[in-house]
């Protein structure tokens, strides 16, 4: 369970947010919602703990996050709204060098097929550079399909999809959710997954 | 034990230092100009005329005593930024910033002490020796810490970065000063050694050794000064600082 | 021992690969070695006494300009495009996976120097011996090099005016190596023999490899945060 209580945010000399506390619960997920430069990506970079908040403190499991980093980490799947692709690399390259460095030894077949259900076909091979927008978020979301987390902190994942791969994400999610996981995500899209909870920034 | 503890983490908040050093100002430049008036006074007047040097040696009451708080401040820059780390303390950070560039004048004033004497005794204004290369060193530390946090916008950042430099600094001062000495000795550069201590006569100690405390009353004293300038630019928007500036 | 290297492993590999895709950047670095260890010669004479002499010097300030020309694209593109976040999140020490990257750096910008000096030594005229000591003398200190330059990579990471500043940190702290470095050849012609360089050279080796990567990831988190 990931919990938070008394978060305080600030970016330079403004506050971005106060005093926010919440709960995230086993198979629920949390939508952040807020206006541009309200603090959602400050908030996911403090929930995954890439910053430390001002005031308060986050706990996965009850134990705070900076006391047993690798732990939290190995539970947590972290998509931000960089890319994290190198263009140079094919995608099945990005995906088997970017998991082994987190520890997860990938069968290239497997990453073929992840990369299949998100419908790169034929792209496997190709360096990303040649992609799309919407084709390289698939392959950054196909981490989502290899790499076993209890908790997806996803920032803005529906950005640049089209119909098809936002349905399957939808799918994806709810999978996660069902099988014990929990989510937060930012969106500025309507979302079209079951209504969890919602902190409005 | 624990109640002093407490007491120092109090003042540890830049809303209750800040008034703290505008009232300690004042006693440390007054130290600070009583101890230069003496050291002075002994350094130019009552220290004897050097047998050898004539009375262009006289410029080392300001030399050496510039060189000894250089090297000083930046291992108090180091103290500092240990502290932060450590303890997260936002005033440590203020105090390794406004360090520097006393640190750096300092360091600066003794290289140019440092050619003002050498140009009548070595017939050169700079001689590849090993405490002034170092000292040149040390003067390029300090210039990389101040571009630093200089370079650095976000002001929790610029004070982080600037205490891992400040510390791998301190860890590298004495392996450069080795270094740079062995060097030295390797090439048999000008080996003129700069300060003979047993030669040296007791008024001339004592006028250097006044000097010495003179500068770090001012060091203490400008950069108190500018810790609450510090103080100021990063709290603009906080309530005491408002609220002092009604007053 | 071996599960846990298997992500450094990665991390070589990976820097190795994308280095193989840019071979220009590499082949760039050992150009600008080649060229301004070269232009010495012609700014001072060709005086093959005065050449012997500053040879080991020469050759020393020329890797060292080289390893910092490659240094700022250390961290960067992986700051740039999200990849230094994903690495900071890995359920693997990240210290590993720095050093990873740094051993990656010195296989691409500092093996090459040290294997191309002994071919720029000969047109210093320098003897078979000194040109072995100069080598081996590369061979331990341009991974010093990349070691504390990571550091510097790492806190001017993201900053106005990078590259710069990056040089006038970095510079002061290469000194040792470069003392030492340089001075086991003329040590050795003085007739001193370069086994005490060559040792405290080795200690500095030993020292930054311990400690570089650990302080270089502090401030990696420090530039993340």
């Amino acid at each position: 369970m990931l919990s938070v209580s008394h978060l305080t945010c600030q970016r330079g000399e403004r506050v971005l947010f106060q005093d926010l506390s919440f709960e995230l619960p086993q198979c629920q997920w949390l939508q952040i919602a807020g206006a541009n430069g309200a603090g959602k990506t400050s908030l996911l970079r403090i929930l995954s703990g890439l910053s430390e908040p001002v005031e308060g403190r986050v706990t996965w499991n009850g134990t705070p996050l900076r006391e047993d980093r690798e732990a939290f980490h190995a539970d947590l799947l972290y998509l931000g709204h960089q890319g994290a692709l190198k263009e140079e690399l094919t995608p099945l390259e990005n995906l088997t060098l970017s998991l082994g460095m987190e520890g997860f030894e990938v069968p290239e077949t497997t990453a073929v097929q992840a990369l299949h259900q998100f419908g790169l076909q034929g792209r496997e091979q190709l360096p990303v550079r040649f992609l799309s927008a919407g084709q390289r978020r698939r392959v950054l979301l196909c981490r989502l399909l290899l790499r076993p987390a209890r908790l997806w902190i996803l920032d803005e994942p529906y950005t640049a999809l089209d119909i098809h791969a936002v349905g399957f994400l939808s799918g994806l999610i709810e999978a996660h959710l069902l099988g014990g996981g929990s989510a937060v995500l930012t969106s500025h899209q309507s979302m079209t997954l079951s209504p969890g909870m919602c902190v409005t920034l | 034990m624990n109640h002093s503890l407490v007491n120092w983490f109090k003042f540890a908040s830049p809303a209750s230092f800040y008034p703290l050093a505008g009232r300690l100002i004042p006693y440390f430049a007054t130290v600070a100009v009583a101890l230069l008036a003496a050291g002075l006074w002994i350094g130019l007047l009552v220290a004897p005329t050097d047998a050898q040097q004539g009375e262009g040696y006289r410029i080392i009451f300001v030399h050496v005593p510039v060189s000894w708080m250089s090297m000083f401040i930046y291992c108090v820059m180091a103290f500092w930024a240990a502290l932060g780390l450590s303890f997260n303390t936002r005033l440590s950070g203020m105090m390794t910033s406004a360090l520097a560039p006393t640190g750096a004048l300092f360091a600066f004033l003794s290289l140019w002490t440092g050619a003002l004497w050498g140009k009548p005794m070595w017939g050169a204004w700079w001689v590849w020796d090993a405490r002034l290369t170092s000292q040149l060193i040390l003067f390029f530390l300090y210039l990389g810490f101040i571009a630093l946090q200089a370079a650095i916008d976000d002001p929790r950042r610029a004070d982080k970065a600037g205490a891992i430099l400040a510390l791998v600094g301190v860890i590298n001062v004495p392996i450069i000063y080795f270094s740079v000495q062995w060097w030295n000795t390797l090439h048999q550069g000008a080996s003129v050694s700069m300060t003979k201590a047993p030669s040296m006569a007791h008024t001339m100690l004592l006028g250097m050794l006044l000097m010495a405390l003179a500068f770090w009353a001012y060091t203490i004293a400008v950069a108190l000064m500018r810790v609450r300038c510090i103080i100021l630019e990063r709290e603009l928007t906080s309530e005491w600082v408002k609220k002092n500036a009604m007053e | 021992m071996i599960r846990l290297l298997a992500p450094f492993r990665q991390s070589v590999w990976r820097d190795l690969l994308l280095a193989a895709r840019h071979k220009t950047e590499i082949i760039t670095a050992l150009f600008f070695f080649v060229i301004v260890v070269n232009l010495l010669p012609l700014g001072i004479g060709p005086d093959p006494d005065l050449l012997r002499k500053i040879a080991p010097g020469a050759l020393w300030i020329g890797a060292l300009l080289a390893t910092l020309l490659g240094l700022q694209r250390l961290f960067a593109p992986d700051h740039a495009d999200g990849t230094l976040e994903q690495m900071a999140l890995s359920p693997q020490s990240f210290t590993l996976l720095v050093a990873g990257k740094i051993v990656a750096h010195w296989l691409v910008a500092g093996l090459p120097v040290v294997l191309i000096a002994p071919l720029l030594g000969v047109q210093f005229d320098l003897s078979g011996r000194s040109l072995f000591i100069l080598t081996l003398s590369l061979l331990l200190g341009t991974p010093i090099l990349s070691l504390i330059g990571a550091v510097g990579a790492a806190l001017t990471l993201g900053v106005r005016g990078g590259g710069a500043l990056l040089s006038l940190l970095i510079l002061p702290l290469y000194i040792p190596a470069l003392i030492f470095g340089a001075g086991a050849v003329e040590a050795d012609l003085a007739g001193i023999g370069p086994d005490g360089h060559l040792s405290l050279l080795a200690a500095l080796l030993v020292v930054s490899t311990f400690f570089a990567p650990w302080v270089a990831t502090v401030a990696l988190r420090v530039a993340l945060e």
